[in-house]
């Protein structure tokens, strides 16, 4: 039942306010999903050279020349920045969430539309900043995307650590900002803009993870800037925060009695709060889609809930876990690895409340569908390797090898893509009007999922045979000469996987276009968003405003004429 | 001419009293939209959305000065190697604080305080009293209010103004941002304020000219009264870095 408006809001007139500086959160949202899907291949691009680099050190590359060791470097900390930053914090939340969390609430809007504009406008200038630092002297900055001092902290310790440093500084600054803006309309609307009848417990659990995304950002993202301005402080004001007593080819610099720990420690309270900045958005969505296909409703609503909230909440207590390896006391260090593995708890809830769902389940095989199977399966895959981390005395044998490569891309990494592309399969429809093509979906997925963990599973065995990370190559070294070929095998299922990129690239483009019309609930979902248009019109509902009587899962409900019951449809007896 | 004599006594409007705001919270009240139903602009909602967007902008100004605060204590903690005495020795350092100067820039800055409260009151008057000043004919006798704001705009600028003398004399005594630890958080910390203060006084500087750019009053009360809860907090962090910074050497 929805209740009609008498006032139906007109979208803009004219490009440069429809499109460019709009302040519709439908159009930033997608300025924010093409703006992640730039930055993701500028990152597997950095991944692709880096992976010939490890194989062929010497080969020359057309226009590129022969990769040194420090462009290896600056390779590994642009790759990982711009896919940390500019992908899986900027697609899931900036791209997904503006677009669908106002509608999955029944608001008109974000909150405040102008400072929503403006924050993926300041995203946008981080970006520009941060792929700038190519292109000035020196390069870009060499001291990876942890940016652990006093490497970076010092103009003089590299070719990259000049300007490329601090345009690298300057874009993580500008991207706090633009996330902070963005964490407050994201809290603000969710509180203050709901339609009637959806209260906090009939919310959709994609609402739900943007929700908790946006505190984790609010509180996480300002510590990042604090800690940004300290490190400009020790770069160009001659300060010494992290800075301890440094000799740089024989110079004895001025600085003296600042800790690089401290870096590490403001760092890192941002750092692992946003690796769930990056995974919850794909917990979210997995779990509308699992429940959608499955036919069923979401096994646990509550529990799926407050795990994710717990998750939020013990990732702010777990920071130390990343310093083991600094020399913390050993009582510190029991303290972070028990609140560590605390966490597996409420990961496995979710975990076994998802396999719930689907059990017993009229299960539909569509491609969102597989990449939301494919994202439990990495979550697990990449998440049962995180007990092993949090015990100290094993973190300290893996932490610089591989192991903590595989770990980290199976579980923020690939399993937040596989959640962005489960977005994008899935709400395709409804922001663009027609359907993507499914054999397509269903080929980049699989060659996906298969060159994936071709490419990240070696590398827990590579970790635990001792092979070192950040290395350039390993021709030199005569035990790690031997795993070389292992080595090899997943450079060639990187050149796969990534090649399949442009099977979904192709889809995209050409479905956007060509694809069959869509319907306005193609999937016979539940959700607010399949209620109104496809795509949806400015103010989302045509005027109308959504009154909300029922949970976002009701599906197999007996006695209902259809398998599904939409949160709009009228009240029953049940409801009550 | 007529003359609009009140049901209710106006005058207590906005004198303590907080004004008629809608239901709060979502999800139960059936609002929707901004306006949705009716086509004219919430206000009410708007000014209950805007509180709530301060609150979280607070949060995160409130993680910043934590963490500066945390790496202010672990680094006046932390020894630096001597090689003279080939032992580990404290850097930490002093800083003169140019007490008086900043004592006088606090008085300021609280007393702004006060005179930004009487203008957040005297713009939720006036927004409240709006519509009635719209009937044609009705008047509500003296219509000449007290600059609050623009004083309060005066001694934020003012406030700012001692910061920067504060700094020139830090600088004539011999203390720059890089001189010790002590002198580089004192910096930090006090510009850092500034900064955030700084949007404050734009935010008012907007609002003085709402009038001038013919906005409604009530989309003016809004500014105003966000700027005056924001400029509340910035007096109280002016409170708490001035103690850190002179109790916590």
């Amino acid at each position: 039942m929805a209740t009609p408006a008498s006032v139906h809001a007109h979208a803009p007139q004219g490009f440069i306010r429809r499109y460019i500086f709009s302040l519709d959160h439908k159009v930033i949202g997608l300025q924010y999903f093409f703006l992640a899907l730039t930055a993701v291949f500028v990152g597997m691009f950095l991944s692709l050279l880096m992976r010939i680099h490890l194989i062929w050190p010497t080969a020359v590359l057309p226009l590129i020349g022969t990769i040194q060791p420090e462009t290896y470097l600056s390779l590994l900390t642009m790759h990982g920045t711009i896919m940390v930053f500019f992908v899986l914090t900027t697609a899931p939340q900036g791209g997904f969430g503006n677009y669908f969390l106002p509608i999955q609430i029944g608001a008109p809007d974000m909150a405040f539309p102008v400072l929503n504009m403006l924050s993926f406008w300041t995203t946008f200038v981080g970006f520009v900043v941060i792929i700038c630092a190519f292109f000035v002297t020196g390069g870009a900055p060499l001291h990876g995307w942890t940016g652990y001092a006093p490497l970076s902290a010092l103009p003089s310790a590299g070719p990259g650590e000049q300007l490329g440093a601090d345009l690298w500084i300057t874009s993580i600054a500008i991207f706090c900002i633009a996330s902070l803006m963005g964490a407050l309309n994201f809290l603000t609307t969710t509180l203050d803009m709901r339609a009637k009848g959806m209260t906090l417990m009939r919310m959709p659990l994609t609402v739900w993870s943007w929700f908790i995304t946006a505190i984790l950002g609010l509180l996480a993202f300002g510590v990042l800037l604090s800690a940004g301005i300290l490190l400009l402080m020790d770069r160009n004001l001659g300060t010494s925060f992290y800075v301890p007593l440094v000799v740089v080819n024989g110079v004895v610099l001025g600085h003296k009695g600042g800790s690089p720990l401290l870096w590490q420690h403001l760092f890192w309270f941002f750092g692992h709060p946003e690796v769930y900045i990056a995974i919850l958005p794909g917990m979210g969505v997995t779990s509308q889609i699992l429940s959608t296909f499955s036919r069923k409703p979401i096994f646990g609503y509550r529990a799926m809930v407050y795990a994710m909230l717990s998750i939020g909440f013990l990732g702010f207590m777990v920071w130390g876990h990343h310093m083991f390896m600094s020399g913390m006391s050993p009582y510190s260090a029991f303290a972070f690895s028990i609140l560590t593995m605390c966490i597996g708890v409420p990961s496995a809830i979710k975990t076994f409340n998802w396999l719930g769902t689907m059990y017993k389940g009229r299960i539909r095989f569509q491609t969102p569908m597989l990449y939301a199977i494919g994202f439990v399966s990495l979550f697990v895959s990449g998440g049962l390797s995180g007990p092993f981390l949090a015990q100290p005395v094993l973190d300290i044998q893996l932490h610089d090898t591989y192991f903590v490569v595989g770990h980290f891309h199976l579980i923020m990494g690939v399993a937040a893509i596989f959640g962005i592309f489960a977005a994008t399969y899935y709400w395709f429809p409804k922001m663009f009007g027609r359907m993507m093509n499914e054999t397509l979906g269903k080929l980049h997925f699989f060659i996906t999922l298969a060159g994936t963990y071709a490419i990240f599973m070696p590398m827990h065995y590579l970790g635990m045979a001792g092979q070192t990370r950040r290395y350039s190559q390993f021709t030199e070294v005569a035990y790690q000469t031997k795993l070389i070929p292992l080595q090899t095998f997943m450079t060639y299922a990187a050149f796969v996987t990534i090649a399949a990129q442009f099977i979904f690239v192709i889809n995209l483009f050409w479905s956007m276009f060509k694809g069959p019309k869509a319907s306005d609930n193609p999937w016979e979902a539940t959700t607010l968003e399949w209620t109104t248009a496809t795509p949806p019109p400015h103010d989302n509902f045509g005027g109308v405003t959504p009154v909300v009587n029922h949970g976002p899962y009701e599906y197999g409900v007996p006695g209902a004429a259809r398998d599904y019951v939409m949160q709009t449809d009228p009240a029953t007896a049940a409801t009550h | 001419m007529a003359t609009y004599t009140p049901s209710t006594p106006i005058d207590h409007i906005g004198h303590g009293h907080k004004p008629p705001m809608p239901p709060a919270g979502g999800g139960d009240d059936g609002r929707g939209g901004d306006g949705a139903n009716s086509g004219a602009p919430n206000y009410g909602a708007r000014l209950r959305r805007a509180r709530l967007g301060l609150i979280c902008g607070l949060a995160t100004v409130c993680m910043v000065f934590i963490s500066l605060t945390s790496a202010r204590i672990v680094r006046r903690g932390l020894p630096t190697f001597d090689g003279a005495s080939n032992s580990y020795v404290r850097d930490w350092g002093r800083v003169d604080l140019p007490w008086l100067l900043l004592a006088i820039n606090t008085a300021v800055l609280l007393v702004s305080s006060v005179t930004m409260e009487f203008a957040r009151r005297q713009a939720a008057r006036e927004a409240a009293l709006a519509p009635v000043k719209s009937i044609p004919g009705v008047s509500l006798g003296d219509e000449r209010s007290f600059p609050w704001l623009g004083i309060t705009v005066f001694l934020g600028i003012s406030f700012l103004a001692g910061q920067w003398l504060a700094w020139g004399e830090l600088h004539a005594r011999g203390f720059f941002v890089d001189t010790n630890p002590n002198s580089s958080f004192v910096f930090l910390l006090t510009i850092a304020h500034a900064v955030h203060l700084c949007g404050g006084v734009i935010a008012l500087l907007w609002a003085a000219s709402a009038s001038l750019l013919r906005k409604p009053v009530e989309a003016r009360r809004i500014v105003v009264d966000i700027t005056a809860w924001y400029w509340h907090f910035m007096a109280v962090l002016w409170v708490y870095v001035f103690a850190l910074l002179g109790f916590a050497r």
